[in-house]
């Protein structure tokens, strides 16, 4: 028996396979695109040219488009996944673990492995992964491009607009001041690390470790970043933006 | 087995009288409209019913829980960051979209809110109207003589543009059919506590909307008795919504402006096989426990606004009876999980759901709180945080 985790974000899908011992045998990770049902499916056919058969496996759905995996035997959340996850990952019993998403930022508070608490963004993409994408975009340069200038910022700038479209905004009327693009490119970074910071103020988080898990994982200066506004060192791993498939795998592990 | 076939579908037919009771509504309203009789429409419960119904008029509660088309068509007048609430009322009325606005002989505000005040102000433009000033602070000592002359001035305002007298006598009559109404909301709530519970929160939704859209009261009270008598029954015998040995998780929900967003709220929590056991807000459980003094020696008019002064609606400040609601409505329904839901720009319930939460921490009952409007955009992530609530209720079970 195999069990696996698709995560269907909305930028990225993401599959692990956990074998019977419950070690991590498979993990790859494509971009969602336009049809996440054709998407899933193609990593369920790479997974049988690997010898997977999803006869043989429990599979559990997770993401925002864990609704239409057709193959799936069972759904369930992104927030209870990334809090399942994140403990088998980070082998952790009290924490909280950041998910910043395509278009959801989640703060999730763990302890003995279940969601104790958790905070999600409303439908607006402030603070998220899309907001970093957009900003990046309008720069002219890819995201880990954006985090390397960002820590050369000499003068730092503050992007006040919270809202995606008015920070676009804000940006471009920056260039047009003759910025330079280090110190905007900090600000974008600060903004979304300030963000963050507001939303943990909502959960009244009772210590433990911080850890970030998502596609935003294998930036170190958002770590930093996040570290230095949180007040605390916020970790990661690098396997981190499977978190919440490793979780979905984890809960099939349980299925009867 | 024959007569609990029956009963069942009796049970059904019933619910389906009470869902169906706006629709029906407006037919009754064209034609009593047509017949001469006097309509009121109004938005809240501070449009004191009592009252109302003892000038031998109908209150209906006006359009103001969809987005298309009325939210739109409002925003070509009213700011587009304004409550969804106060958007889809002025616009279902600009747009001749709510019928019984339409039918309507005088549209009663009350001044819950800024937002309102000032959209009444623009509506006074499109329709006959009678806006009830309240009081910020509900403390009798500072406020209810001040009420209660409002709530003079409102009765004598009817008299006056109706031609009619609202006698002592009519009001004691009224006060009786409308507490009345309220002991049978009371113990349909008191269905929730029962573990399963013998009526869903939809049901119970659907009829306390129905107070404003069954007109003919003395056939919603006896529907309603015959409802209650028929839940319990079929509860005792296994026959209510949930199977006996099913434990759903007990959800109290807290909040205002829920009217729009059924679907992608209560609908959902439900859908997802919890159970909405009790509501907490304007139309918690003390205001259905607690009557109108109906003693002979009470002043009906002082009885009404001393009854009215107590709606722990946000807008009151201190709103302490909500804090007090809340707390024993948490104890007694023995609820799991609080969702509290407000609608975009209530500034009052927004602000103090912060309260809400701080009295379910205390209490040891974890809470999610919602913020949405009536567009269709966050469904999914609506439905992905009620999901992951319900999730993490029943993983620390």
């Amino acid at each position: 028996m195999r069990y696996i985790g698709f995560d269907v974000g909305s930028t990225c899908t993401k599959a692990v396979v956990l074998d019977e011992q419950g070690s991590l045998v498979f993990s790859k990770v494509v971009p969602t695109g336009w049809n996440c049902i054709e998407t899933a499916e193609g990593l369920l056919s790479e997974l049988e040219a690997q010898n997977i058969h999803k006869k043989d496996a429990r599979i559990v759905a997770t993401g925002y488009g864990r609704v239409s995996i057709p193959f799936a035997h069972k759904t369930v959340t992104e927030i209870s996944c990334h809090g399942r996850g994140a403990a088998w990952l980070f082998k952790s019993d009290a924490f909280t673990v950041i998910d910043i998403g395509g278009q959801d930022t989640k703060i999730i508070e763990v302890k003995d492995g279940r969601v104790q608490n958790f905070i999600m963004n409303d439908k607006c993409s402030a603070g998220t992964g899309r907001f970093l994408d957009i900003m990046a975009g309008t720069l002219g340069v890819r995201l880990d491009e954006l985090c390397e200038l960002a820590r050369q910022s000499e003068n730092h700038v503050s992007i006040s607009s919270m809202c995606t479209v008015f920070a676009e905004s804000e940006v471009v009327s920056l260039i047009g001041r003759g910025t330079n693009k280090e110190d905007i490119a900090y600000g974008i970074v600060e903004s979304i690390a300030s963000k963050v910071w507001g939303q943990l103020g909502r959960l009244s988080v009772n210590g433990g470790d911080f850890y970030l898990s998502g596609g935003l994982c294998e930036l170190p200066f958002i770590l930093e970043m996040l570290s230095e506004k949180i007040g605390t060192s916020v970790k990661s791993a690098p396997l981190a933006r499977y978190a919440g498939a490793i979780g979905a795998a984890l809960y099939a592990q349980n299925m009867k | 087995m024959e007569s609990l076939k029956d009963r069942t579908q009796e049970l059904q037919d019933i619910m389906d009288e009470f869902a169906g009771a706006k629709k029906n509504a407006s037919i009754f309203v064209k034609e009593a409209a047509e017949k001469g009789d006097i309509v009121i429409g109004s938005f809240c419960q501070y449009a004191p019913m009592e009252i109302i119904n003892a000038g031998g008029m109908y209150n209906v509660l006006l359009c103001g829980f969809n987005y298309d088309p009325p939210i739109p068509l409002a925003e070509t007048e009213l700011p587009a960051n304004l409550c969804p609430l106060i958007k889809s009322s002025y616009g279902n009325i600009l747009g001749k979209t709510c019928p019984f606005a339409f039918y309507s002989d005088l549209i009663v505000g009350e001044t819950t809110c800024d937002g309102k005040k000032k959209m009444y102000e623009m509506l006074s433009e499109l329709k006959q109207m009678h806006v009830i000033h309240l009081p910020n602070i509900p403390d009798r000592e500072r406020s209810l003589e001040s009420w209660k002359e409002e709530l003079i001035r409102f009765k004598e305002a009817l008299e006056e543009r109706f031609g009619v007298k609202i006698t002592d006598e009519k009001l004691r009559e009224s006060i009786h059919i409308l507490n009345q109404e309220r002991s049978q909301m009371a113990q349909l709530y008191e269905l929730g506590k029962l573990d399963p519970p013998a009526a869903t929160g939809l049901q119970m939704r659907s009829v306390l909307t129905a107070e404003y859209f069954m007109l003919d009261k003395k056939n919603k009270l006896e529907k309603t008795e015959r409802m209650l008598n028929l839940m319990r029954e079929q509860w005792e015998t296994g026959k209510g919504p949930y199977k006996p040995d099913q434990h759903p998780l007990r959800i109290l929900v807290s909040g205002a402006g829920i009217d729009g967003v059924v679907d992608k709220t209560l609908g959902v929590i439900e859908e997802l096989g919890a159970a909405i056991v009790c509501y907490e807000g304007c139309c918690g459980i003390m205001n259905m426990r607690r009557p109108v003094d109906e003693s002979p020696e009470a002043d009906p008019m002082t009885a009404i606004a001393d009854k009215y002064l107590e709606v722990p609606c946000a807008v009151m400040s201190p709103n302490t009876r909500r804090f007090e609601q809340l707390r024993s409505t948490l104890a007694e329904w023995k609820v799991d999980g609080v969702i509290s839901i407000t609608v975009h720009a209530c500034t009052p319930f927004d602000v103090e759901s912060k309260k809400i939460e701080d009295i379910c921490a205390e209490e040891g009952v974890p809470f999610l709180h919602v913020r949405t409007d009536y567009s269709p955009g966050d469904e999914g992530q609506l439905r992905t945080r009620i999901e992951a609530f319900l999730e993490m209720l029943e993983n620390n079970r």
